[in-house]
């Protein structure tokens, strides 16, 4: 197997450690949401789970971006089993929601940056709608929330260049949508419990 | 480049002789802990035993590594130092508040400053070695960082990283860096000395650290470092001089200089150690990291060499070579 060998080269390269805060690494369908700074990020995040857990764990990638070149392509779904998503065009018939909903099946995990796109520093941005829409249509999943830190200074945006400090990935608590939650209240609930742990 | 600076353990009896010593300690070492194991009842002794067991194994490692680069030669020694500095390195300057536009100045410290170090003692040019860090460095990281534009906390950020290439980078490789020295009378084993270096370093920290857990009750520093006390300083600071001193035959130095020696690298590689706890408590953390079972990072391991390497290569240096322009 490529991938427990990967993830191991991944936490020594990277220094990275995990720390499983309000859960353990369990094989219960999650949805891991976390804080977006770097290409590095769904690296580390895939090499902190276990490899039973991360065989069944599959990250959300922009098309546009990871589906830009046969390369990328290839890393994103070969390598990761990632999901690629569109970001730009949606419509019914190719809607991200739709594919992470398809993605998560009846075994699966899926790991998501629900900012949806990159930010410069350790805060953690607004999040988009699209986590208020797959909660709703899978309110069984558990919502565990990822912090990541350091990866804005690794590699931040706009740098192709790498530097080895080292990193951590710091998992809370799982929490579920709470029935007829609106979508202002869930997107802060859940986007406070991230920023929550980026202060523990 | 000089070609007498290599070695050979094999054809060197009194490293040979180094070596089984210190592999009959760990193998005594082990004994003991697995007694102890058998032996101890309460939950607080049990953990201690458990972390003095941890502590063994990672020495096993610690030492099997060692020991293999430095069969393989200078360049093997060189490249295991050079590492130890890097992941020394990364461990310090993750912990130090870093803004975003440090990342180029940073990328030159860990992948040029910090072979370009290691390469200076690859080709023995002393005069790069000795001046990198503090004049080079010194005046290039704050420039690049200064070319960003980005002026909040200069001073601090310019020497965080000053320090952290000091400790981390041009302290650590003097240990190395003794293999490049010319002993008359010495020639062809260095390695022997580094050994030695390292083994008497090493043993000072374990002896400061039995002598503390047997008998220690007044703590030096409890602000800075509650585990040092003074029962264990001097504990572990004579047997360390008397062992340095039995150990002569190692060295180009006389049974009392080997004496003098020991006991200034062993009393500055505690002041090494207590530097960095102070270090780290001004980070708010206990370890700098957790790639060594038992001991941490290595930064925790390398803290007494960062501070003795210096001392012992600078007083071999002036004192046992023929140093032109002196």
């Amino acid at each position: 197997m490529k991938s427990p060998l990967m993830a191991a080269l991944v936490r020594l390269a990277m220094g990275a450690t995990a720390r499983w805060v309000g859960c353990g690494p369990t094989l219960s369908q999650r949805i891991y949401f976390a804080n977006h700074t770097s290409h590095l990020d769904t690296l580390v995040l895939w090499a902190m789970l276990p490899t039973s857990v991360r065989e069944h764990t599959r990250p959300i990638a922009a098309r546009d971006y990871w589906g830009a070149n046969a390369l990328r392509r290839w890393v994103a779904q070969s390598l990761f089993n990632a999901v690629l998503v569109e970001r730009k065009r949606i419509c019914a018939h190719d809607h991200p929601v739709e594919h992470m909903v398809e993605a998560l099946g009846t075994t699966n995990s899926i790991i998501l940056f629900p900012e949806g796109e990159r930010t410069p520093g350790p805060e953690v941005a607004p999040f988009k709608s699209g986590i208020w829409h797959l909660a709703r249509q899978r309110p069984d999943m558990e919502l565990v929330p990822v912090y990541l830190a350091n990866l804005n200074l690794i590699l931040p945006k706009g740098e192709f260049l790498p530097v080895p400090l080292l990193c951590r990935a710091t998992f809370g608590q799982p929490m579920h949508i709470k029935p007829n939650e609106g979508k202002a209240d869930f997107l802060h609930r859940t986007r406070s419990s991230l920023d929550q742990l980026r202060q523990q | 480049m000089n070609p007498a600076i290599s070695h050979n353990l094999p054809e060197d009896p009194g490293l040979v002789a180094l070596v089984g010593g210190v592999i009959a300690l760990l193998v005594l070492a082990t004994l003991i802990g697995t007694a102890l194991r058998r032996r101890v009842r309460g939950e607080a002794a049990v953990a201690t035993v458990a972390n003095l067991n941890a502590r063994i194994r990672a020495w096993w490692v610690m030492v099997g590594v060692f020991l293999t680069l430095l069969l393989v030669g200078r360049d093997g020694t060189l490249v295991l130092f050079g590492a130890l500095s890097f992941l020394a390195l990364r461990e310090f300057i993750s912990l130090m508040p870093t803004r975003l536009a440090d990342h180029r100045a940073l990328f030159w410290v860990f992948f040029v400053l910090t072979p370009l170090q290691y390469w200076s003692i690859h080709v023995a040019w002393y005069g790069l070695f000795i001046a990198l860090i503090p004049v080079l460095a010194f005046l290039v990281i704050p420039s690049r960082i200064v070319a960003t534009g980005d002026g909040v906390d200069f001073l601090s950020r310019t020497a965080n990283l000053q320090w952290a290439l000091m400790v981390c980078v041009y302290c650590v490789s003097h240990a190395p860096a003794i293999l490049m020295l010319e002993i008359p009378g010495f020639v062809g084993q260095n390695a022997k000395l580094l050994f030695y270096f390292v083994l008497l370093v090493q043993l000072s920290d374990v002896l400061q650290y039995v002598w503390g857990k047997l008998l220690g009750r007044r703590a030096i520093s409890p602000t800075i470092s509650p585990n040092k006390t003074w029962e264990g300083f001097w504990g572990g600071l004579l047997c360390t001089t008397g062992i340095g001193a039995a150990l002569h035959w190692a060295t180009p130095f006389s049974p009392g200089a080997a004496a003098l020696i020991a006991l200034a690298a062993c009393f500055f590689g505690f002041l090494g150690g207590l530097t960095m706890s102070a270090i780290k408590r001004g980070f708010g953390v206990k370890d700098y990291g957790t790639l060594i079972e038992g001991h941490g990072g290595v930064l925790d391991r390398l803290d007494s060499v960062c501070f003795a390497a210096p001392i012992f290569f600078h007083i071999t240096r002036y004192f046992y070579t023929a140093i032109p322009g002196l």
